[in-house]
């Protein structure tokens, strides 16, 4: 029996993790990965105390940070169902189950899929939502991105200087993002956009080699290699069954982080609060933290 | 003596990064191959895991797609 479980251990669940332990909350933190999606961004000139530092960099000093602590912590653990019965929580997980007092959801966002043919069957190879991770990959080949915002524009960024030729697939009539980014890529000899444009199907054989798109009623065929999904994110949050959430399905959260099951906070881009950035996953994680401090003291655990 | 261990990486990718971490806190020697860079080493590790993800971790012919920590320690006899 723990008094604490976090899940997740991106900025908000690491934040937490700290809080909890300079507190003595016997923690545990259980997790897919370290760093959430810190650690697959870029370049970060935004997080107080670093003019500049990369995703991967920022998320191994939360890391080292955490690890300063005693914290029981199961990597590569992924939450399956929390469910709160009497005053105890029980967490259970794709390998495991426990017991707590109190959890702190703080499991993130994970990319937005197409939902289109080929999809499943094409990722890993030649489809994939990772442009840092995979674009490498692609060196001199034709690639698509899909999307129309700041993460398909990064992307596209990457991979002009990489592959061969770049198609920028968007739905919208325009693309969106910020300026200075998207004049970077219009300029570019090396990307064409297609905007009004959807994506009807991944073709391939044994890897991808084509994407079939829809423009104004008239479908035509793309011969790429490479396609990179790139239309947003969604919450890690499909665990939570008894937890209210918004028409985004991102969980509903006080100023405190409590949830509507008490003993049950989150924090994060899990949750419903406005602008998903590091550093306000981190001050969420902490006040989470404080949040279930107060509440196992007043409880008397 | 150790078993041979390949690691087919990105420099950029996260669980590459995690991957090479845990190999070297358990002491395990290992050949990074950098498929950005090295367009035959790409090759081998399509051909090897019949995918384009990375990590690929190659342990005496056992072929490891992600960072798949208790498959990872159990090939190695960790």
């Amino acid at each position: 029996m723990y008094d604490l479980i976090i899940i997740g251990a991106g900025p908000a669940g690491i934040t937490a993790s700290v809080y909890a332990a300079r507190k003595r909350i016997e923690t545990l933190v259980v997790s897919q990965d370290i760093g959430g999606q810190t650690a697959w961004s870029g370049e970060i000139e935004n997080y107080t105390g670093y003019q500049f530092i990369t995703g991967p960099e920022l998320a191994s000093k939360f890391e080292e940070h955490m690890r300063q602590y005693k914290i029981a912590l199961k990597e590569n653990e992924a939450a399956v169902e929390v469910r709160k019965t009497g005053n105890f929580i029980k967490v259970k997980t794709d390998k495991g189950s426990y017991e707590a007092k109190t959890v702190i959801i703080a499991s993130g966002k994970r990319s937005r899929e197409l939902n289109v043919r080929g999809e499943k069957e094409f990722k890993n190879k030649g489809l994939t939502y990772c442009a840092t991770c995979d674009g490498p990959l692609f060196a001199q080949k034709d690639v698509a991105v899909i999307g129309g915002g700041n993460s398909a524009l990064d992307a596209t960024l990457q991979l002009m200087k990489i592959a061969k030729h770049t198609y920028l697939i968007n739905v919208n009539e325009r693309l969106g993002g910020d300026a200075v980014m998207r004049e970077k890529v219009e300029a570019s000899s090396l990307v064409t956009v297609l905007n009004s444009c959807k994506v009807m199907a991944i073709l391939g054989e044994r890897f991808v080699t084509g994407v079939r798109i829809e423009k104004q009623g008239k479908e035509e065929m793309l011969q790429v290699q490479g396609i990179f999904v790139e239309i947003g994110l969604i919450p890690n949050a499909d665990f939570a069954v008894d937890i209210e959430k918004n028409e985004r399905q991102e969980i509903k959260v006080n100023s405190y982080n409590e949830t509507n099951i008490p003993g049950i906070f989150a924090a994060g881009d899990v949750t419903d609060v406005p602008e998903k950035q590091i550093i306000i996953a981190a001050g969420e994680g902490s006040k989470a933290a404080l949040s279930a401090f107060r509440y196992l003291v007043q409880h008397n655990f | 003596m150790q078993k041979n261990v390949k690691v087919y990486s990105t420099p950029t990718c996260p669980w590459c990064i995690r991957v090479k971490q845990f190999l070297t806190d358990n002491k395990i020697d290992f050949q990074n191959i950098d498929v950005g860079s090295d367009q035959a080493g790409a090759e081998e590790m399509v051909e090897k895991s019949g995918q384009m993800g990375v990590p690929v971790i190659d342990i005496e012919g056992e072929i490891i797609v992600g960072f798949d920590k208790e498959r990872i320690s159990k090939a190695l006899g960790l």
